[in-house]
């Protein structure tokens, strides 16, 4: 068990530190970093999904006045890794997806490089292709373990026996679509060679990740890669390792001849460039006794990866922690196929798995006849599952206690299909949230005295609209005994000591950690009288407690849902979110990230599906017109609170990482509020308005 | 994007002049579908001439009634014109259903009119598009259908239109004023759209180097109780999945004359003449317009994957009628 | 093919070579380096780089520089008064109207441009009567702000900042 930090400025809701910068659009983005006498560059796409290049021919743009170079894969410079075939960029005639760089134009203006771009002309072998996940399909593996080195399979007892003896089962397929993280700022990134190696300004989510990724496929030192990245418009994910843009850049920057080569990626090739979120088909089976608690849980799940890198979405994870139950079943096969490499998305695993799960409970509930709220409650899992570690803290029972307060859900008639306003059926749902604490290492931290009293605390941290730049201060301010104003904190470079990438929700745990044991560092090396420039610096500490304690974040969602009658349009007038997170550190920002991940699982809900052309390889609406996130009016009431929670072993400063839990169960909450307005239970998403038309 | 030439016209018939000389020349309105389509190498204008800032930003009153828009009227001054507003709300209500108030704000009447298809195969050059490339075969046939047509396609295309303004001015019989190298010739709009058949790649009847002035609403008293109704995948910023525009005249329980037109079902506009006819005499009544869609929507053939579009523009007609005649009622 | 052009931006003259092709998003961003506009799309589609164009919001991406030449342009960095924040960026601060902050300037000229209009009398979509004054309540900001999409998710406080301005 830790003490915990004695908070002061942690639970303050200040205004985001870096915000001033962000509303004047003055805070330098990846793109914008002022650099002199750059060229430009754009890329050319495959245009087959799986064969050879056979030829290229670049005289026309080469010829043209203000190209500076063709790249292709004849004449980029060598790479030293081809470990991550991703990041294999230009190194073959393979074609091994539908829009992979197969050439790219370095050029004065920016113009000029697309213009050039699109008279490269490239001939291919072509060879048959396989886009489509499919369930029946032969080729169904099980990955040796999934994203995280979870385990593919867990088994316990026997779930066969227990459904054939429950007096009440569930088993239906559920679907997730492919999906795109679409950051708003699109990925960029601006590369510069000199005699000290690669300077990288990138839009990530890791500086470091990008370094130490990087540095072996370039054959460098990860000294000579140096990445900066103060702010950054959004990843979900996307933006948590590099991608082959950064290697393109890097490449285009090898033949520049020192000068910088800038390159954002259009929104259109981000499609085939920056990852997605794989579609799933999940089949759940639950059995249960007349009351509702469940006797046996299985969720065998089924999704794509790309046949150049394995990507396992670790689908089931949720599953694993939520319920109790003695017979149980998690399974994950892969379909490697002909298309883009996927990656993360905003809460791996528990977005897409907790989709199904938190659907096929409500169906329990209604085969029951109970109150969803009170399945949920009688299926809370004392300790964890699959491991039966006790709890740090779990408190999903007061989440869902406490929504139904405030929601208003003690007035719900389960009757679904008959509450009408005006044209527009109306219902409500719930459903669970629950995210990991995750704790990643390596990430170093340090403090040095200003000589104005003020402390530099510098790691290389991100933040990419989570509020790192405000809720880290804050921990240092604490962790170091002074107000806010006294800490002068520096993140997003590889300057600054290393720092994990921020994913898994676990940049607090990680990076606060650090800062906590190096403030502690600081005092028991200079006591209370330091001089000015005493610096330490110390690393993220073990955690004891983890192998003594499951430790995740818990919550519960309502949803509000409109069915028009005559034209199916659905729309979410309400959402509450309610999570027990452990201590917040600021407020203001972790609402913002609650209900920022709420609304976002509200557009997986209403909008968002990448539609993969199975004859081309090729995600055909590849842009933000036809991909469809919320937009303003999608959203209504969306709100989110939290209970206050103590735990005191997760880490110094109490706190579970917000980020990602809120898209968890989302989707859910609003399709069981879709079946509670019109009796239709959609078990695919996105849930349209066809979905109610007859 | 391939380099061009820029040239802000001074006049009308200059501009005409510049365009039809040269077959790779084009108008410039706002370019807000244009650009577009430049960027993505889906046209590929040697010329552009810019009409944006010629004096036809205008709507007047016409002699016998009517009113007419000039085609460099902005997309929102067209949508809060107080004539408009009062005697063509559907039009406004058109408008405002059409992509954002910062497009509105930049967006011409001419060139709301002459967007293309939003068919993602034809934005995608990667992809074969009779429209875009003819000859080349169409990809969204047996593709991703969800935007396209139930009514009037053809096997060599299946786009639809995607104009909000022009369903509305379809169903009040507006006229479209057009001047070319030999002058000035008026097309009504039910004429303007062409359907695919074997030559999608034209989506209207102009000839190149006709440039649409303006557009002409004809005095209909009706229209004052008239309204548009956008279904769409989003609440708002998103192209139709289908729309109605309708104008009702109701007396004494019945309906004496209806303008009805759909959008997003077909390759252009579709104004429902059968509809409309089963509507004239009838009793006022939700059977009435079920009966009215119905026979407008016999026709249709949906694809695999759109097929929802049917029922959803059948009701979509019914609940615009229903509207309409309580509005009428009260 | 280079062309001329001059441009007020945020209260200064700016005389400049754009390429026909240049959007006026890219001479702001690439010719003159002013990043307060941003790049989201680039094709209309998501209001990231709108700005105050001649007075009026307007997305820069899908207009070509050369046909604005002499046109005054206001980016959110434009709107700071003597260094003092709008009273649009300031409540977008206070209720947090943002997370990552690269939509935020488009939304902030969207939103100043938006009270304008609503000012003049401009309906919307779901302005339930054309013939009246319109009366600016969530339904009416969800919908005027639909042209700027923001993928954290901040659009409930972007509707509470621009309530508290337009109260």
């Amino acid at each position: 068990m830790t003490g915990l930090l004695e908070p002061h400025a942690i639970g303050q809701s200040l205004t985001r530190l870096d915000g001033p910068a962000k509303v004047t659009g003055t805070a330098p983005y990846a793109f914008e970093q002022p650099v002199g006498d750059p060229l430009h560059l754009f890329p050319v796409q495959a245009t087959i999904a799986r064969g050879r290049v056979t030829a290229i021919d670049s005289s026309a743009a080469e010829a043209m006045p203000g190209v500076a170079g063709v790249l292709t894969h004849t004449n980029a410079p060598r790479l030293a890794s081809d470990e991550d075939r991703e990041l294999w960029v230009l190194q073959s005639d393979q074609v091994a997806f539908r829009g992979q760089f197969v050439a790219a134009v370095l050029a004065e203006t920016p113009e000029i490089a697309r213009h050039a771009a699109s008279l490269v002309r490239v001939e291919y072998a072509e060879e048959p292709h396989e886009a489509e996940l499919r369930a029946d399909s032969a080729k169904l593996y099980a990955p040796d373990e999934l994203l995280a080195g979870e385990p593919t399979n867990t088994f316990e007892g026997d779930v066969d026996g227990a459904l054939a003896a429950a007096a009440v089962t569930v088993d239906q397929t559920y679907t997730t679509p492919m999906e795109h993280n679409n950051p708003m700022e699109p990925h960029a990134t601006i590369a510069r060679w000199d005699e000290d190696g690669l300077t990288l300004y990138d839009s990530t989510q890791g500086a470091h990740t990008v370094r130490v990724t990087l540095a072996p496929v370039f054959g460098l030192d990860p000294r000579q890669v140096r990445v900066i990245a103060p702010y950054v418009g959004g990843g979900f994910g996307s933006k948590g390792m590099p991608h082959a843009h950064n290697v393109l850049a890097g490449l285009a920057a090898r033949m520049a001849g020192g000068r910088p080569v800038k390159f954002a990626l259009t929104r259109q090739q981000m499609y085939s460039i920056a990852g997605y979120r794989p579609p799933t088909i999940q089949r759940i089976q639950l059995g249960a006794g007349a009351d509702g608690r469940l006797t046996a849980l299985a969720q065998d799940v089924i999704e794509l990866s790309s046949k150049i890198k394995e990507y396992a979405e670790p689908t089931g994870k949720g599953t694993r922690v939520m319920y109790a139950a003695p017979h149980r079943r998690i399974t994950h096969r892969l379909d490697p196929l002909d298309v883009p490499v996927p990656t993360w998305m905003r809460a791996p695993g528990e977005c897409p798995g907790m989709f199904a799960l938190e659907v096929a409970m409500d169906e329990l509930a209604v085969a029951c006849g109970l109150d969803p709220i009170e399945v949920r409650v009688r299926n809370d899992a004392e300790v964890s599952p699959e491991s039966g570690l006790p709890w740090s803290s779990r408190n999903l029972v007061a989440c869902l206690r406490e929504g139904a307060r405030r929601f208003g859900w003690e007035r719900r008639d389960p009757t679904p299909g008959v509450r009408r306003d005006n044209g527009w059926l109306i219902g409500t749902g719930v459903a669970s949230s629950t995210y990991p604490v995750y704790r990643l290492p390596g990430s170093v931290a340090m403090i040095r005295l200003l000589g104005d009293g003020r402390y530099r605390v510098s790691i290389g941290a991100a933040d990419i609209g989570t509020g790192t730049w405000t809720a880290l201060t804050q921990v240092a301010a604490d962790a170091l005994g002074v107000p806010c104003e006294r800490v002068d904190l520096r993140i997003g470079d590889t300057a600054l000591p290393m720092a994990s990438v921020e994913g898994g929700s676990s940049g607090i745990t990680s990076w606060g950690s650090a800062i906590v044991a190096a403030a502690q560092a600081f005092r028991d090396q200079y006591g209370t009288e330091p001089a000015d420039g005493a610096e330490v610096v110390a690393e993220t500490p073990d955690n004891p407690d983890a192998a003594r304690f499951a430790m995740q974040a818990f919550g519960a969602q309502f949803a509000e849902v409109r069915v028009h009658v005559d034209t199916g349009e659905i729309r979410v007038p309400r959402m509450l979110g309610v999570f027990a997170a452990g201590r917040i550190i600021n407020p203001r920002t972790a609402r913002s990230q609650f209900i920022g991940g709420m609304t976002m699982g509200l557009s997986m809900a209403l909008h968002e599906q990448s539609v993969m052309d199975p004859r081309f390889g090729l995600v055909v609406n590849h842009d933000l017109a036809e991909y469809h996130i919320a937009a303003n009016a999608d959203v209504g009431d969306v709100d989110a609170i939290w209970i206050d929670e103590h735990d005191p072993y997760v880490n110094p400063m109490g706190s579970k990482g917000i980020g990602e839990i809120g898209i968890v169960g989302a989707a859910a909450a609003v399709a069981n509020a879709a079946y509670h307005a019109t009796g239709i239970r959609v078990r695919d998403l996105p849930i349209t308005a066809d979905r109610f038309l007859s | 994007m391939i380099p061009f030439e820029y040239l802000r016209a001074e006049d009308a018939a200059s501009a005409v002049a510049a365009v039809a000389s040269r077959p790779t020349a084009a108008f410039l309105g706002a370019g807000t579908n244009l650009v577009d389509h430049m960027k993505l190498g889906v046209a590929s204008p040697e010329l552009l001439v810019d009409v944006s800032r010629l004096p036809f930003d205008e709507v007047e009153p016409l002699p016998g009634g009517g009113v007419r828009i000039g085609a460099a009227v902005r997309n929102s001054d067209l949508a809060a014109d107080p004539i408009l507003r009062s005697r063509y709300p559907a039009v406004s209500r058109a408008l405002l259903a059409g992509a954002s108030a910062q497009l509105r704000n930049l967006a011409t009447t001419g060139g709301n009119l002459l967007q293309r298809t939003r068919c993602v195969y034809f934005q995608d050059v990667t992809t074969p598009c009779n429209k875009r490339e003819p000859g080349s075969g169409c990809s969204a046939i047996d593709g991703y259908t969800r935007y396209h047509a139930i009514l009037g396609a053809s096997s060599a295309c299946v786009a639809t239109h995607p104009s909000d303004l022009a369903v509305a001015l379809t169903a009040l019989d507006a006229t479209v004023v057009v001047l070319g190298v030999h002058g000035e010739r008026q097309i009504p709009l039910a004429d303007f759209y062409r359907l695919p058949g074997d030559d999608p790649h034209r989506d209207t009847v102009l000839e190149h180097g006709e440039l649409i002035i303006a557009v002409d609403l004809p005095d209909l008293p009706f229209a004052a109780r008239s309204t548009y109704r956008k279904v769409r995948d989003r609440a708002s910023y998103a192209f139709a999945l289908v729309s109605v525009a309708a104008a009702l005249d109701v007396a004494d329980g019945s309906v004496r004359d209806a303008r009805v037109a759909f959008g997003g079902v077909a390759h252009k506009p579709w104004r429902a003449t059968r509809a409309e006819e089963v509507l004239r005499g009838a009793p006022i009544s939700d059977e009435s317009f079920l009966q009215a869609a119905e026979a407008e929507l016999a026709g249709a053939r949906p694809l695999a994957g759109n097929e929802f579009k049917v029922p959803m523009a059948r009701n979509t007609l019914v609940a615009v009628l229903r509207e309409l005649a309580q509005e009428e009622a009260r | 093919m280079d062309v001329r052009i001059q441009l007020h931006v945020d209260g200064e003259w700016r005389a400049l070579t754009v390429d026909t092709r240049t959007t006026l998003l890219d001479a702001l961003r690439d010719r003159l380096g002013v990043m307060s506009a941003k790049k989201g799309c680039d094709h209309g589609q998501c209001g990231a780089c709108t700005v105050l164009l001649d007075g009026r919001r307007a997305t820069t991406c899908l207009a070509l520089a050369v046909a604005y030449d002499g046109a005054e342009i206001t980016t959110a960095q434009g709107l700071t008064n003597g260094g003092m924040p709008h009273p649009v960026s300031q409540a977008f601060l206070d209720h947090d109207g943002f997370q990552c902050g690269y939509c935020t300037p488009g939304q902030v000229c969207s939103a100043v441009g938006m009270l304008d209009e609503v000012k003049a009398g401009q309906p919307s979509y779901v302005t339930r009567d054309l013939a009246r004054s319109v009366e600016l309540n969530d339904e009416e900001i969800r919908e005027r702000m639909s042209g700027n999409l923001c993928r954290c998710g901040a659009y409930v406080n972007i509707v509470a900042a621009i309530r508290e301005v337009a109260r």
